[in-house]
């Protein structure tokens, strides 16, 4: 018992260190105008809550575009990586071939490269395929990561060998054996590869910053930070806007994360 | 029977060859051979420079301060963020009611985006911010503490940036190494009389010890790659004349614009490349020695 009631007390304490910091920012966005948000003795819940702020964001910067452009580049993103890593890690994990060996191995290999080592090359691919300044371009290199392909190729390799035997007795083509088969049995890894992309698209930064230029292409975290920039004297605004950039994603995440942690623990994590 | 006709699985992997090789093969190779060129980021012709953006990057003084500040980086989250995490995975690896919201809550600040986290982090650290109001408040400062301007502060502050958005990630990685734990070893050490303690020591950082060698590699390199955090917290200058900046930063900035040089960016690439292996062939012989 008294284990026990240690044990809450530290998650708490974990809690309150991971979690306090977007709810004093919550709190923030939902303070008015005429609250003191500096006193010396901070109030974690607003006096007079308003969604004012928010709407302010709006006016200041085009807020709707920015999550409209993110969607478009996120939608892209995780399309391409449930779709083309299933393909692909099924292919080597259940078809032999000859070369499959090699294709592992250099799928394997670039994951020791950090992509902040190629992000100036990418941007020239991208600007010489005509893509500069353009969401495609953001989304484009971002469409098959190699680490996908590698979470489906163990969770295709886990399953029994004989139940693809038992379908190419009844004569089931490789297609079929694929989505009939072997593809539900993955549906956990698909779940997990679903929620990484799209994180990794929403909450990307540093490459959109690259590759765009003109202010209505911005994705909501570049145009975030020039919100940021502009009005960094106006906490309560920036704030706001941390929070449309964030509660969409927690809410996402909150919602699927049965499926993401029920996928660590069938092993999609563990390589 | 035939499962399969020769070119099926050649059809069904060519999508992600093509990816491969356009998107990180071709991009390796294509960083070097620019990093001995002057190209633009705006385009046109490209000439051949030979050694010039090297040399350049070794009397940078930008570059120095930035590969001291990862030094600096690296140092602080190394034993940070491969300790925390495995205690927190500990304290939530065991069933309990409530648990599962206490891990996706731990897990939160690894969703958040760099710049979401990056631009609350700014405000608890402000001078006039909940940090410093409150550690006034408590007579722990006189003054508010310079956080975002000083030269040495504002590294110490991306780096618990770092290590707080850092905690749940890792914890995922060691949880799934402890679900392999054998229990029997506990038991066996429980009824040697061993304590919690003992036992972590003894049980638990053996059997898990391949992942702590994982996850220092990984926070080493991550710690390299840092950008967002400086980025944000300094409102993309780099603190007190650029000094704060990190590898990656330099190579946004040389990335843009009218003024930029991709020839230089890329050179900064390859060292940032060469970087990163250092800490994981470093560890990698600490690793194999420890096996003997």
């Amino acid at each position: 018992m008294k284990i026990k009631i240690l044990r809450y007390a530290l998650l708490l304490f974990v809690l309150l260190i991971t979690v306090g910091p977007f709810l004093w920012e919550l709190s923030t966005s939902l303070k008015s105008g005429s609250e003191d948000i500096y006193t010396s003795t901070p109030n974690l819940l607003p006096q007079h809550p308003t969604l004012d702020n928010y709407s302010r964001v709006a006016d200041a910067i085009p807020v709707f575009r920015y999550i409209g452009n993110s969607l478009i580049v996120a939608a892209l993103v995780v399309g391409g990586n449930i779709v083309f890593s299933t393909l692909a890690g099924f292919a080597i994990a259940r078809l032999k071939f000859r070369g499959r060996g090699v294709v592992l191995a250099l799928f394997l290999a670039t994951l020791v490269l950090p992509g902040e080592v190629t992000i100036i090359s990418q941007f020239v691919t991208v600007r010489d395929l005509g893509l500069a300044d353009s969401l495609i371009g953001v989304a484009l290199p971002m469409m098959i990561a190699a680490l996908n392909v590698l979470l489906l190729y163990n969770a295709f390799r886990a399953l029994p060998e004989d139940i693809d035997q038992a379908a190419i007795v009844d004569g089931a083509n490789v297609w079929q054996r694929l989505t009939r088969v072997s593809l539900p049995a993955v549906r956990g890894t698909i779940a997990v590869v679903a929620i990484f992309s799209f994180i990794a698209a929403w909450d990307d930064f540093l490459w959109p910053l690259i590759v765009l230029t003109s202010p209505d292409k911005f994705t909501l975290t570049v145009g975030l930070q020039y919100l940021s920039g502009t009005f960094a004297k106006d906490q309560r605004l920036v704030a706001a806007g941390t929070m449309i950039a964030f509660l969409p994603i927690a809410l996402f995440f909150a919602l699927l994360q049965r499926y993401f942690f029920k996928g660590v623990e069938e092993g999609g994590v563990k390589g | 029977m035939k499962a399969h006709r020769w070119f099926t699985p050649w059809v069904l992997v060519l999508p992600a060859l093509l990816w491969l090789g356009g998107f990180s093969l071709w991009p390796s190779i294509n960083t070097l051979r620019l990093s001995f060129t002057d190209a633009k980021p705006l385009g046109g012709g490209a000439d051949f420079v030979g050694l010039r953006n090297y040399t350049d990057l070794l009397n940078d003084s930008q570059v120095w301060d930035a590969l001291l500040n990862s030094v600096v980086y690296m140092a602080i989250c190394l034993p940070l963020l491969t300790a925390l995490p495995l205690l927190i995975a500990i304290l939530v690896e065991k069933p309990l009611r409530g648990i599962a919201f206490f891990r996706t809550a731990f897990y939160t600040p690894v969703i958040a985006s760099a710049v979401v986290v990056g631009l609350i982090w700014t405000w608890l650290l402000d001078d006039r911010g909940f940090i410093n109001n409150v550690s006034q408040r408590l007579h722990v400062i006189q003054e508010p503490l310079p956080f975002l301007t000083d030269r040495w502060l504002v590294i110490i502050s991306a780096v618990s940036l770092t290590v707080w958005k850092g905690l749940g990630y890792y914890m995922i990685v060691y949880l799934a190494a402890l679900g392999n734990v054998r229990q029997d070893l506990h038991e066996a050490a429980m009824m040697d009389g061993a304590g919690p303690i003992r036992r972590f020591w003894s049980v638990t950082v053996p059997a898990v010890r391949s992942t702590i060698f994982l996850v220092s590699i990984l926070v080493c390199v991550a710690a390299l790659r840092v950008f967002s955090e400086l980025y944000i917290l300094t409102g993309g200058k780099g603190g007190p004349g650029g000094q704060d900046s990190s590898l990656v930063m330099l190579i946004q900035q040389y990335a843009r614009g009218f003024y930029g040089d991709l020839g230089y960016a890329s050179a900064l690439s390859v060292l940032l490349f060469v970087v990163t292996l250092i800490p994981m062939v470093v560890l990698a012989r600490i690793n194999s020695r420890a096996d003997r």
